[in-house]
């Protein structure tokens, strides 16, 4: 038996989890591009916040997309709601309503990790500092996790955990393709230049899949293999079709111990037959924006009828 | 001003007592650097786990660690037998009150507690005239704040029989010891407390409605993760093995309380509640109150939950009640009450309240309805100033104060940068009521850090130390 209001809790602590680890990992990428990329710096930055969803209440801010303005707001800005500090701080406070639902292992790695967070991004980050800060950020959420997965119990509460983890990381996948989907369009007049190159990489390092890639297709980027690699390969642990896979399976334990289905399991079940049935040419012919807009509405309903379903309010 | 304290490890006149006797033995062959390293780990151990409180009051409304202490006081077998049959007895007599003052009140008749003591007391709920709780049982969890003046003197400092708080850091308290000093346990046979969760769960069952039907569904009710005592709350929700729930969680359905879970609602048969009366019912009692359940007032006349404590038992522990308490233990045990009351002046009776005027320096002066160590003076230790003021305060509401002498509480040694120093401490040993009575053998020891203060209180500068009764 579990309360409402702690599955709200359990699945929005793992959605702002996931969250936390998003921002440094979009950072990460920003600042990778901006040392190689000097001249197009500041646009890379720019489709780094676009990706976070945060532009616009940057710009009321900040003048100047800067390495130091964005990694402020992205990591440490307590105002900013998605910021990894402040992701953190939601994910604990989560954690402390829902404690008794977690293990004493769980509990105590979500709070080290505040705590450690806490003290590093007190004070701004020296950008000579910023690859250690983001190695530590990445640290801590591997920590949760490996707690997480290494001593909770495959019950309900982990199936509400999983929810919130996979479609907070759907939607980040499917948002960072989407600022960028133009440069994975097939256009004549930009195959093969040198700009593609590093925005495809850019795409791929977001998501930090730039090696495992490699492994998959061959060592050129394709813009059709980068697209296919994240929405549709079952194998990598940010595509859209694996963490469908995920959430239909976990719907579906929570189904068969509840012994009723609701709106939520058929939209998930349709999205994921729609991924499977789906090849990368099929999405590029309907439109590759169009197919993404579609996916993130659908994502943020399967949310909103998970909430509703499960009594979370 | 230094009162002539009585030791409890080191006494002055007669060396070192029998009770500490192997653990100096043990603590003299440590090394004091080792020891500093111990106290350091213990404070991590707690920050790690987040045992923590909330202070009221203060700017940065955040989580504080309360200090603890790794000296253990230690209490013989023998005192622990005298002390819990006399808590034996007034717990019994709480009970006996609670059920005569919601129904007949034949101590009122029989003139022994004043008829407008009860009256006009904010605790006395009129909503619980002739309501009579599952089992008959009104408080179900008390703490006994008890105080020692010397070898044999031991007396009652106030009676919390509403939701009294600390029985976690009791727990934490022993769980930290047993990592810090294994070897000391193997040493010394101290009487284990960690199955108190357990014994709340049996004695919480035990006192089910008498409709609940197979085994009954626990749930304790905190007002909420911003509360200064949640932790305990989701701890011994946790122990226990119940849900842990909020106001916003229950309804009251088709005549039950119910939790809303992930497959609908669910009935609750037994509820250990962690807010206060006024907070239970908004159609009852505050109606601006977010933290309760509409209607649960309704369910629980019909009998058809148990809420522990029950409604009401305020006018219990009341500061002004607490000074009839020999008089209530006698009246309903006929016995004399065995662990007695510190001489306490009622500054609602004129007599009094020209003595605690006229001594305003050496008494320490409670508001009747105050708790936590807020709104009291501490005479020897206040200047003269915030004497005069607070002597406005009392002849502005004299009822609203109770005046006791400044006893010299006993200390027990703490671990400072200097080595062991003596420290004021009190105690609150936990109490179970059901079926029987069951006293958990320790309780949580609180101890003045600051040299001299008797202040015990966690919000104004107080620590706990692990309580170890001897198994002798």
């Amino acid at each position: 038996m579990l309360l409402g209001r702690t599955a709200n809790g359990l699945y929005w602590m793992n959605r702002y989890i996931e969250r936390a680890e998003n921002m440094a990992r979009l950072v990460d990428a920003g600042l990778r591009m901006a040392l190689t990329r000097t001249q197009s710096a500041s646009e890379e930055w720019n489709s780094v916040l676009l990706s976070a969803g945060s532009d616009a209440t940057f710009t009321q801010k900040y003048q100047d997309y800067t390495a130091s303005n964005v990694s402020d707001f992205l990591l440490r800005d307590t105002s900013n709601p998605s910021s990894t500090m402040s992701s953190i701080e939601t994910a604990r406070n989560n954690a402390r309503m829902v404690r008794t639902a977690l293990t004493r292992e769980t509990w105590e790695s979500i709070n080290e990790a505040w705590m450690a967070l806490k003290r590093m991004l007190a004070r701004p980050i020296d950008e000579r500092d910023l690859p250690s800060v983001l190695d530590a950020i990445k640290r801590e959420t591997a920590l949760i996790r490996g707690s997480f997965y290494g001593t909770m119990l495959r019950n309900e509460i982990f199936d509400f955990s999983q929810l919130g983890t996979y479609v907070e990381r759907a939607d980040n996948t499917a948002r960072i393709l989407d600022v960028k989907y133009y440069v994975l369009l097939p256009s004549i007049s930009w195959v093969g230049s040198s700009l593609d190159n590093y925005q495809w990489e850019s795409i791929l390092r977001s998501v930090s899949a730039h090696r495992s890639y490699r492994w998959v297709y061959d060592a050129d980027y394709k813009p059709t293999n980068i697209a296919d690699y994240l929405i549709l390969n079952v194998r990598m642990p940010r595509s859209l079709t694996f963490c469908y896979r995920f959430l239909a399976e976990h719907l579906k334990f929570l189904s068969d111990d509840y012994g009723e289905r609701h709106a939520c399991h058929a939209t998930a079940e349709k999205t994921q037959a729609m991924l499977r049935a789906g090849s990368i040419k099929d999405i590029f012919d309907a439109g590759l924006h169009e197919f993404l807009a579609g996916f993130i509405r659908d994502n943020t309903r399967l949310g909103d009828e998970i909430a509703q379903d499960y009594r979370f309010y | 001003m230094r009162l002539a304290a009585f030791d409890e490890m080191l006494p002055e006149v007669s060396g070192l007592r029998r009770p500490y006797s192997a653990y100096d033995r043990w603590l003299k062959e440590q090394d004091p650097a080792r020891l500093t390293e111990k106290m350091q780990d213990a404070e991590r151990v707690f920050r790690k786990t987040g045992i923590t409180f909330a202070v009221y009051g203060e700017q940065e409304a955040s989580e504080r660690l309360i200090p603890f202490d790794i000296v253990p006081r230690i209490i013989s077998g023998n005192e622990w037998r005298r002390l819990t049959q006399g808590i034996e007895q007034r717990v019994q007599a709480l009970n006996a009150f609670l059920d005569d003052i919601y129904h007949r009140q034949e101590i009122l008749r029989a003139g022994r507690v004043p008829r407008d003591l009860i009256a006009k007391n904010e605790a006395f709920l009129p909503e619980m005239i002739g309501v009579r709780p599952p089992a008959g049982v009104y408080t179900h969890i008390i703490g006994v704040d008890i105080v020692r003046i010397s070898e044999d003197e031991f007396y009652v400092l106030e009676d919390n029989a509403r939701t009294p708080s600390g029985v976690s850091y009791m727990l934490e308290n022993r769980e930290t010891m047993m990592q810090l000093f294994p070897e000391l346990f193997q040493k010394i046979k101290v009487r284990p407390v960690e199955n108190y969760p357990q014994l709340l769960r049996q004695s919480l069952a035990a006192v089910r409605p008498q409709s609940t039907k197979g085994a009954p569904t626990i749930a304790v009710l905190t007002p909420g993760s911003f509360n200064s005592a949640y932790f305990e709350h989701a701890f011994l929700a946790d122990q226990m093995g119940v849900q842990l729930v909020e106001g916003q969680d229950l309804r009251v359905v088709d005549g039950h309380v119910a939790m809303r879970t992930t497959e609908g609602y669910k009935q609750i048969d037994v509820l250990y509640r962690r807010v206060d009366d006024s907070f239970l019912d908004p159609l009852t009692f505050r109606p601006d109150s977010a933290l309760g359940i509409p209607g649960i007032m309704d369910v629980y006349r019909a009998g058809n939950i148990t809420i522990a404590n029950a409604p009401g038992t305020g006018i219990a522990d009341d500061k002004a009640i607490y000074s009839y308490m020999p008089e209530i233990v006698e009246f309903y045990t006929g016995r004399k009450a065995i662990l007695g009351n510190i001489p306490t002046w009622r500054c609602s009776e004129p007599d009094s309240l020209k003595y605690v005027l006229e001594h305003i320096h050496e008494l320490v002066i409670k508001e009747v309805h105050g708790s936590g160590g807020y709104g009291m003076l501490v005479g020897p230790a206040a200047t003269k100033k915030e004497c005069q003021d607070f002597a406005k305060k009392l002849q502005a509401k004299p009822s609203n104060y109770i005046a006791q002498p400044t006893l010299a509480l006993s200390t027990c040694p703490i671990l400072t940068e200097k080595g062991l120093a003596p420290r004021h401490v009190d105690l609150r040993p936990y109490v179970l009521v059901s079926d029987r009575i069951q006293i958990v053998p320790g309780g949580l020891t609180r101890v003045a850090l600051k040299e001299g203060s008797l202040v015990v209180n966690s919000s104004q500068g107080g620590g706990t130390k692990d309580t170890w009764v001897l198994d002798d």
